[in-house]
């Protein structure tokens, strides 16, 4: 085997600027699926922590059917605190979880006193919040980084719009679940930035007052958000609560929660799922890119040394060596490339870091592109080029090894 | 008892829709260690001789037994494997592989193709290297050598697996009449040396002389043979 490397070695030196031209050819082609792969995840990555960790938490429950009219936030869908403590149980047994955030949901009306408007709202235990939402306490832009009893945290259009401060006092009512109103005076503690997504421009109020303010004896929770350790194990985690939960039935014999993931929770799921159908594509270019090139090199080394397959077919090589010593030209030449094609991708992908390039999302600007390429991808991606490049050159030298000695030694 | 036997052989090209007769019917033995030359004209049929003796091609007709086997009855593999243990070929081009240095090119069928020990392969290169002078040129690459070196190295190439037979088509017809009767002279050393058989083709009468046993080809058949210090038969 050493000797076939040999002079498959040698035969790729032979043609050094042809070598270079088809290995410069699959090292573009890597380069452009790292730096592809290494932004887009970059970008993936840093919006979908912005979503799951200023809004949506990893994971949420509901009570069933309370997603379908989340819109309206049913007061009637929330779930009792048996059923909430039966939760936090079930929690508490699950060392993948790290922390969760129960919180009431609701709508009403905001009132400046000089002006009225809808606002939604969010009652939330302040400290469970944060550490469910490590970047809860960064949006919230002026003011206090947390959630005060008497206090509220409002969304800056909210605060623009009505030209309320922090500082100033409003009023916040509601109807509670029986119909009835209430309302409750309230210190504006913080502003919030809006985000893209639901729940992006909705207010914050301590649990108490929620619960206050909708004639609440004992809490019913809307919703509780979950963080994991590992944010890679979204869907075990999912799949372990679903299946955990599916044995709580109300007495219709239906289940009591409903659990979904971050991605079934915000629209931006979609554009995360087209990024990864584009970097699917991207892989796509990349396989011709190789194939193509690598064949074609190929087809041409076999045309050139067809004399030369003809000699060593003469003097007894066995075609299935004729077709090994090939198909090693075209392995190489893919280890080539990858190599050469990972080195300058994984080079640049570091210079884009040092730079800290940034951009806009939405309403947020200066993001800092960090793109960064997972040591799994590098693999896959080179995995591919070699496959690619083992499989282009196997039609050549399939060529080459059932080639008739006497017409090959006969060709000119 | 005879290294090969030749019983009537027939070989037919198509040539388009036409078929084209090479051979016609020929039959000859040759002994172990012989030193053969077939000669004629082009397109008398030698070449294709060659190639059939070589196991290279397979005859229309009659039958064509190699050292003890019917070389029409082999496969592409079988064929491949018979050649690679029985027969050494020189080429009239050389056909060194021009990527391996002079060393490489004489040990790659012990390589590539026997599987043959290092030591051994290397005791068996050095060996023929001395034989056919070539011992100052072992790391030197095809390009780098003249074509009389180059034969030389091609007749180490064909000797080293210790062939029963060696064929060479038109050796020396790219070379100049020194050198070739040089290469000659080397084959028929290594011929005694090895007890190999050598089989070639020539239409070269200076290197015809050097032959022990001249079949003579005309349109496909022996019209003579002839035999170094014994009769005539035509």
């Amino acid at each position: 085997m050493a000797n076939l490397f040999k002079i498959a070695i040698r035969n790729l030196m032979r043609y050094k600027r042809r070598t270079m031209l088809t290995a410069s050819l699959v090292a573009i082609g890597v380069i452009f699926v790292l730096l592809f792969v290494g932004v887009t995840g970059s970008f993936k990555s840093m919006m979908t922590g912005q979503m799951t960790d200023s809004m949506l938490g990893h994971i949420q429950i509901h009570r069933k059917g309370y997603m379908a009219s989340i819109d309206n936030l049913p007061l009637t869908m929330n779930m009792k605190s048996q059923a909430v403590k039966k939760l936090e149980t079930t929690f508490q047994g699950m060392p993948e979880i790290e922390s969760w955030s129960p919180r009431i949901k609701f709508g009403g009306m905001f009132s400046s006193f000089t002006e009225t408007t809808n606002i939604r709202l969010n009652g939330v235990y302040p400290e469970m919040e944060i550490k469910t939402l490590p970047l809860f306490a960064s949006r919230i832009t002026e003011g206090e980084k947390t959630v005060r009893k008497g206090a509220i945290v409002i969304p800056e259009l909210l605060s623009r719009g009505m030209k309320v401060n922090v500082g100033d006092t409003i009023v916040v009512i509601a109807n509670n679940k029986d119909g009835s109103v209430n309302g409750k005076q309230l210190r504006v503690s913080g502003i919030i930035e809006s985000i893209t997504g639901p729940g992006g421009r909705d207010g914050y109020v301590h649990i108490e007052d929620a619960m206050e303010i909708l004639r609440m004896e004992e809490s019913e929770i809307s919703e509780i958000a979950i963080r994991l350790k590992d944010f890679g194990r979204v869907h075990a985690v999912h799949s372990a609560l679903t299946a955990m939960l599916a044995g709580e039935q109300n007495k219709q014999g239906k289940p009591v929660f409903e659990v979904h993931t971050w991605e079934s929770l915000t629209p931006f799921y979609n554009v995360v799922r087209m990024i990864d159908i584009m970097t699917i594509f991207i892989k796509i270019m990349l396989i011709a890119i190789v194939l193509i090139s690598v064949m074609n090199v190929m087809i041409m080394a076999v045309y050139e040394r067809i004399r030369e397959i003809g000699t060593i077919a003469a003097i007894g090589t066995l075609p299935g060596k004729i077709l090994s010593m090939f198909v090693i030209e075209g392995f190489l030449l893919g280890i080539l490339g990858a190599v050469a094609g990972n080195v300058i991708g994984i080079g640049i992908i570091y210079i884009l870091k040092a730079v800290k390039i940034t951009f806009d999302f939405g309403r947020q600007t200066g993001l800092v592109l960090s793109p960064e390429v997972a040591l799994q991808d590098i693999l896959m991606i080179s995995l591919i080029v070699i496959v690619v490049a083992v499989l282009g050159s196997l039609q050549p030298a399939f060529k080459a090894s059932r080639m008739e000695p006497i017409k090959a030694l006969r060709h000119v | 008892m005879e290294l090969m036997k030749a019983a009537n052989i027939v070989k037919d090209y198509m040539v388009g829709e036409v078929a084209v007769r090479a051979l016609n019917g020929l039959s000859f033995t040759i002994d172990p260690a012989s030193f053969v030359s077939f000669v004629g004209p082009s397109g008398s049929g030698k070449t294709t001789l060659l190639n059939l003796i070589g196991c290279l091609d397979k005859p229309t007709g009659g039958t064509l037994t190699v050292a003890g086997t019917d070389v029409a009855s082999l496969d592409r593999r079988q064929g491949a494997v018979f050649r690679g243990n029985n027969i050494g070929f020189i080429f009239q081009d050389f056909n060194l592989l021009p990527v391996l240095t002079v060393y490489e090119n004489i040990e790659y069928p012990l390589l590539m193709v026997q599987s043959v020990p290092a030591k051994e392969r290397e005791e068996r290169v050095m060996k023929l290297l001395d034989a056919v002078g070539m011992l100052e040129q072992e790391k030197k690459y095809p390009d780098q050598i003249s074509g009389g070196q180059k034969q030389r190295v091609a007749v180490a190439r064909a000797l080293v697996t210790k062939p029963r037979l060696v064929l060479a088509d038109e050796p020396t017809a790219n070379l100049d009449h020194k050198t070739a009767y040089m290469v000659i002279e080397l084959m028929k050393k290594m011929r005694d040396e090895f007890g190999t058989t050598f089989i070639f083709s020539t239409h070269d009468p200076k290197i015809v002389g050097e032959a022990e046993i001249v079949y003579t080809l005309e349109d496909g058949q022996i019209s003579g043979r002839q035999e170094k210090g014994g009769s005539d038969r035509g």
